[in-house]
């Protein structure tokens, strides 16, 4: 699915023409009602349109003119509608794939768990607390936790991933997922959810956008443009009034132009299309959020609670430094222990290799010779290596060696020991290598921190987020690595309980957490934090209690998270900004062609020079109709995150979209003041 | 324009902040009920006030609690004042014998003090009583100014508390505002201005003859205790009708340097007091900083285009060199009446050392801007920081989602509650102002031959819109060719004062709960930087943008297209 979610571009032809279709459902004013000020501007399009037939009827010079007003506020309408069309297009493309693999299956209910005596039912039959059989080559029928067996399973339709899983009863790794198939072996599944709401259910609801509540967040900014809207009413109305004792009669048509401009039809036209490609773009990230409050909430987060291995760490030890003993080189330590790791395929030992390559230029043909016999790793001698001809060397844990090189720990060199008690201090792992009973030195292997791990830390420092490494390991090793990885703070040796009170700790100061799971025991740390992150590949209890679920269970994700939440904000603040400035040139286009007759003099407001007073007010409307189509591209792919800090970002996104929102408008009506004029439209 | 003149502006400005820096710091310890310098003499003077009304100082109150309070107290006062005048010839002090004071007029005048706006509709020597004067009138240019800076403390102090029930006891916070704020520096500036030479006495008038042999009446009264607390308070209902033009309330230059320093002292003092309270004064200094460049562009418009004069008058043959001094007093020159007219309307105040409506065009735009913007720049007592408060938490919720995170102001969350009071404060200010002018400008008795209009035209249009910013703004300077005083400006000025001051403050005060009621969030790297020049810029952008455009139609069709007239040549 991951692929097909990719391969669905912005603007894909389909997605436009069904969309163009959605935007004229759109219309029907129940529907509508959701959004105040796209409301408002259908009802007086409609006005609007009944002036216009009045116009035609009476046979009114301005009957030209009241139909292309009416003709671009509907189009503002629409233009608006088709916005948040194209936004659910994508999504209703991905739930129609969803909803096939939903197909009708039959499960094999069974009559005693202890048995495996089943009848066959169907699916959406089933309740919480029944008990499945799942054999090879069945679908599996809901989710649902392993209690007996184990099972490889393909879970490609819902991750996107290929490779088969492996889940069994007990442990983190026994929940598994409606619409998934067990490829091999068999198991017995307690069903957890009810119809309708098992996960994949779920995930259509949420990519098809059906059960899209309106975010804390955009219920404050509808509030806000509601208001907007409200004002601009009064000061329309009470515009008339004032017209009036001037002596200028105005028309309905234009008092309803005038507002139509200056209420925010940009932002609010954006406002749901935006909250919903921001979901999108977390789905497309193959990352399902329970609630856009979620995403929202990740946008604000303050702290990230990150687990060490595979997400600062690679999660392997690998060969970071040669120690060879008084007396012989690092190269010929560097030689013997290519010899002892050619055949060891463990990470350890293929890391040993790449690490004698790269830096001492070995090559791997020039050492393989005739009469190589490999000794494999055994629990029992705890070190492995090569016999070639007569020379024997070993390599593995440092008293093996020693034993096997007939030395006590005590009679090894003096560098030889302090250099095992640094690296076991600092958290890596000695392997001592031998050659024929002689002690040639240490690999120094250590769990390395990832290239540009760093360098993110340092991003989401200058975002005000602070990261905290949680790790089993002692407060040394942690320490160590903190450093390194440039973490603000971490807990070592840290249990669930650790964790809980951490995160506990951070809200009482104000601050919001965000972290990711995957085993039972981080349930209740993932259910208190602010954004909880469950893995796939984790147990339901912490899928259950989490408020996203990441289907490539990689925790890294987190920070990229944390970006789309934040873009998500941006994007809507950009967005209002950019509406509400664009007011300041749409009167300077509109009062003075309102009350030119009048007063000849208020012509000077008219900086534009725009043509006549016709052509001034359709322009304004023209351009407030196109410039929510100009903007979609923006509004579906959100504005540009860049980590430069709060005071930085906001000092150039106020210079491009309020600065920039008070000029482009002065621009975009003049230009359309030329062609209408030149089209002799007005 | 004159170097001297910048000198004059620049030296008061100077003092203001020079005095308001410690004041500041006085008003929080003030109304955090510490030790200060005045409670060996005032303490128990306080203590016998909170026995004598069975208040219990420690006890603190909810946001609804705090604001029923404020209404009772306030809606008690307007009864008690409109009796007053009603039975002001039953009353002591009443040497000249004046009539009960009509119905609508005492509704008018009773609003005007309660709400601290001081719009005047009567002409004091020749309608009130000494008695009314003192005792009504002046208490509530004590009263009113204290309520509002009880409402901005209690609006601060949501800012610091984290998860709270309560923001305040009102009936603590206007007592302390009074007995330490209101009433001390009332006496100094009283003493200042006897000295300066303004009179003081309890005598009705004295009657003179003139050189031609006529009879002059002078009224006279206890003015210089009136016109302490008239600019301290931010009030501006002067005890004589031409207000601090007159040479008994402002009789030269140093009385109108002293008089402008005072109206703005406690305003500014208030916002440094904000810094102080919520820890960080830089987040004081930046609101400061926005109501200044208001400030000193109004004055330098004022300035500009007094001195300029207007083309018309030239044309006839009029002098140019000294510019437009129709409605001004020579003792103050251009520079001061600039400066006073921009004070007097960015504070609350209202009171006048020249009359606006001879101001050109232009000239009278400033005053009126600045009302329509809820005389916020620096504002009235109290006032002026909750209004900045409302147009800071409007512009953090705006722009403050483009850095990213859930806009907050000083570690609280904007969210739709917050939002929903915003709204609504800004809602009553579009609807009291732009409605009420509208009915105005539509209705016959007003507008026609024989109505209430000095002029026609542009001008008179400038005239209902400048009264009704006025009065919701609960400033109560003039545009004074309208005439006030009959049964519709009674009537409606009266509710636009009650609106602008209670329909604004509600939500304010809802605002302060729904803020103390949440927990204090921390600041970190990524939060929105409310200190400094960008946010200053926003909250101008803001202004500008949100503000003047719900007026700018309006205003240009009043002193806008007065102005292109007025270059063209024309007048109405």
């Amino acid at each position: 699915m991951s692929t097909k979610m990719q391969a669905l571009s912005l603007f894909d032809g389909a997605i436009l023409g069904r969309a163009a279709g959605d935007a004229v459902r759109k219309l029907d004013p129940r529907q509508l009602a959701r959004n105040p000020v796209i409301f408002v501007t259908e009802i007086v399009s409609l006005v609007v349109t009944i002036l216009f037939v009045r116009d035609l009827v009476t046979g009114s010079d301005v009957a030209f003119f009241t139909g292309q007003i009416a003709a671009w506020l509907w189009f503002t309408v629409l233009f608006a509608n088709f916005a948040e069309a194209v936004a659910e297009g994508r999504g209703k493309a991905q739930a129609d794939t969803l909803r096939r693999m939903r197909s009708d299956t039959m499960a094999k209910r069974l009559v005693d768990p202890h048995t495996r005596q089943y009848q066959s039912v169907n699916a959406l039959d089933l309740r919480i607390g029944d008990v499945v059989l799942v054999e090879a080559g069945d679908l599996i029928p809901s989710d649902g936790e392993v209690i007996e067996g184990i099972a490889s399973i393909n879970e490609s339709a819902i991750t996107g991933e290929s490779a088969p899983v492996i889940r069994e009863s007990g442990g983190d790794r026994s929940a598994v997922t409606g619409g998934t198939t067990v490829l091999s072996d068999w198991v017995k599944v307690k069903i957890t959810a009810a119809p309708g709401s098992t996960f994949l259910d779920r995930m259509i609801a949420l990519v098809e956008g059906a059960e899209r509540k309106k975010t804390p967040n955009e219920i404050a900014l509808s509030i806000l443009l509601s208001g907007l809207t409200l004002i601009f009413l009064i000061v329309c109305v009470t515009l008339w009034c004032l017209a009036g004792y001037s002596g200028t009669t105005l028309t309905v048509t234009v008092l309803i132009a005038l507002l139509v401009c200056l209420i925010p039809t940009t932002i609010g036209g954006l406002l749901s299309a935006i909250g919903i490609a921001g979901m999108d773009r977390l789905i497309r990230f193959n990352v399902v959020a329970t609630s856009g409050r979620a995403v929202e909430a990740a946008g604000d987060v303050d702290t990230l609670l990150l687990d060490k291995t595979g997400t600062i760490t690679f999660g392997n030890r690998m060969a970071s430094e040669l120690i060879p003993v008084p007396g012989i080189t690092e190269r010929q330590l560097a030689e013997t222990a290519l010899f002892a790791s050619l055949a060891d395929e463990t990470p350890e030992g293929r890391s040993i290799v790449a690490y004698a390559r790269s830096k001492y230029g070995l090559s791997e043909q020039n050492q393989t010779s005739e009469g190589m016999s490999f000794v494999p790793f055994s629990a029992h001698t705890r070190m492995s290596g090569v016999d070639l001809g007569r020379r024997t060397i070993r390599k593995g844990a440092v008293d093996a060696i020693l034993r096997f090189a007939g030395v006590a720990m005590n009679g090894a060199p003096a560098p030889f020991r302090q250099a095992v008690d640094r690296i076991a201090r600092t958290g890596g792992t000695p392997l001592a290598v031998a050659e024929d009973g002689k002690l040639l030195g240490l690999v120094h292997l250590k769990d390395t921190v990832k290239p540009d791990i760093r360098d993110r830390f340092a991003a989401l420092r200058a975002m005000g987020i602070k990261t905290v490494m949680v790790t089993g390991d002692n407060p040394v090793t942690a320490a160590a690595i903190a450093s390194e990885a440039g973490v603000d703070d971490f807990i070592a040796e840290a249990t669930p309980e650790d964790k809980l009170a951490y995160i506990r700790k951070e809200q009482q100061g104000g601050r919001l957490i965000a972290m990711c799971g995957d085993g039972t025991n981080d349930a209740p740390a993932l259910a208190q934090a602010d954004v909880g992150v469950a893995m796939q590949t984790g147990t339901q209890a912490a899928r259950e209690a989490g408020n996203m679920v990441d289907l490539d269970s990689n925790p890294t994700k987190l920070i990229e998270i944390v970006e789309i939440g934040k873009q998500l904000l941006m994007t809507r603040g950009s967005l209002t900004t950019f509406s509400i400035a664009n007011d300041v040139a749409k009167y300077f286009a509109i009062i003075p062609a309102l009350f030119i007759v009048t007063y000849p003099e208020l012509g000077a407001l008219n900086i534009m020079k725009l043509a006549s007073p016709q052509s001034a007010i359709l322009s304004a409307v023209i351009f407030n109709a196109l410039i929510i189509i100009a903007l979609i591209p923006l509004a579906l792919k959100g504005v540009a995150y860049r980590p430069i800090g709060a005071a930085a970002l906001l000092r150039r996104n106020i210079l491009v979209y309020g600065v920039g929102g008070i000029i482009v408008p002065f621009i975009g009506i003049k230009a359309l003041d030329i062609v209408v004029s030149a089209l002799h439209l007005a | 324009m004159s170097i001297a003149g910048w000198l004059q502006i620049i030296l008061v400005l100077a003092l203001v902040v020079v005095a308001a820096v410690p004041l500041g710091g006085y008003i929080v310890r003030v109304l955090a009920g510490e030790h200060n310098l005045l409670s060996p003499v005032l303490a128990p003077v306080e203590r016998g006030f909170y026995r004598a009304a069975g208040v219990d100082e420690r006890k603190e109150h909810g946001w609804l609690a705090y604001t029923m309070a404020m209404l009772i107290f306030s809606l008690f006062h307007l009864l008690v004042l409109y009796a007053m005048q009603r039975l002001q010839n039953y009353l002591p002090l009443d040497p000249k014998g004046f009539d009960p004071v009509a119905p609508d007029l005492a509704f008018n005048t009773s609003m005007s003090f309660v709400t601290n706006t001081n719009w005047q509709n009567y002409a004091g020597e020749t309608t009130l009583t000494h008695f009314v004067q003192m005792l009504g009138l002046t208490v509530h240019n004590f009263l009113s100014p204290a309520v509002g800076l009880a409402m901005a403390v209690a609006l601060a102090r949501a800012f610091i508390r984290s998860e709270a029930r309560t923001i305040g006891n009102f009936w603590v916070d206007m007592t302390r505002a009074t007995l330490y704020v209101m009433l001390p520096l009332a006496v100094i500036v009283a003493v200042a201005l006897v000295v300066l030479g303004v009179p003081q006495t309890l005598l009705g008038s004295v009657e003179a003859t003139t050189l031609e042999g006529a009879k002059q009446v002078i009224s006279l009264g206890p003015i210089a205790s009136q016109e302490a607390i008239k600019e301290l308070g931010t009030n501006g209902g002067g005890f004589l009708n031409a207000n601090s033009a007159h040479p008994f309330e402002n009789p030269n230059a140093w009385s109108n340097m002293l008089e402008i320093w005072a109206l703005l002292v406690i305003p500014v003092a208030t916002i440094f007091a904000f810094g102080r309270m919520v820890g960080d004064a830089r987040q004081g200094l930046s609101l400061l900083w926005t109501m200044a460049i208001v400030l000193i562009v109004g004055i330098v418009a004022i300035y500009a285009a007094e001195s300029y004069g207007n083309p018309i008058l030239t044309a006839l043959g009029v002098d140019p060199s000294l510019g437009n001094f129709e409605g001004k007093e020579v003792r103050f020159g251009q520079a001061m009446t600039a400066l006073f007219a921009t004070a007097t309307t960015g504070t609350s105040t209202g009171a006048v050392n020249a009359m606006h409506d001879s101001l050109t065009p232009l000239g009278g735009l400033v005053p009126m801007f600045n009302m329509l913007l809820g005389c916020i720049t620096p504002g009235g007592v109290g006032s002026g920081l909750y209004g900045i408060i409302v147009v800071a938490l409007l512009s953090v919720f705006v722009a403050g989602l483009m850095v990213g995170r859930t806009p907050e102001y000083l570690g609280k969350k904007i969210e739709a509650r917050e939002m929903k009071f915003v709204m609504f404060a800004l809602l009553i200010y579009a609807v009291n102002v732009l409605g009420f002018a509208a009915a105005s400008a539509i209705a016959p008795f007003v507008v026609g031959d024989s109505g209430y209009l000095g002029n026609k035209g542009p001008h008179g249009l400038s005239e209902i819109i400048y009264a009704f910013a006025s009065t919701n703004g609960n400033n109560g300077s003039a545009f004074a060719g309208l005439n006030g005083n009959n049964l519709w400006f009674n009537t409606t000025l009266a509710f636009a004062m009650f609106l602008g001051r209670f329909g604004y403050v509600v939500p304010v005060l809802a605002l302060a709960g729904s803020l103390a009621a949440k927990k204090k969030v921390a600041p970190s790297a990524g939060t929105f930087p409310t200190t400094g020049p960008h946010f200053v810029g926003l909250l101008l952008g803001v202004i500008i943008i949100l503000y003047l455009l719900q007026y700018f139609p309006a205003l240009a069709l009043g002193p806008v297209v007065e102005h292109f007239l007025m270059l063209n040549g024309k007048s109405f």
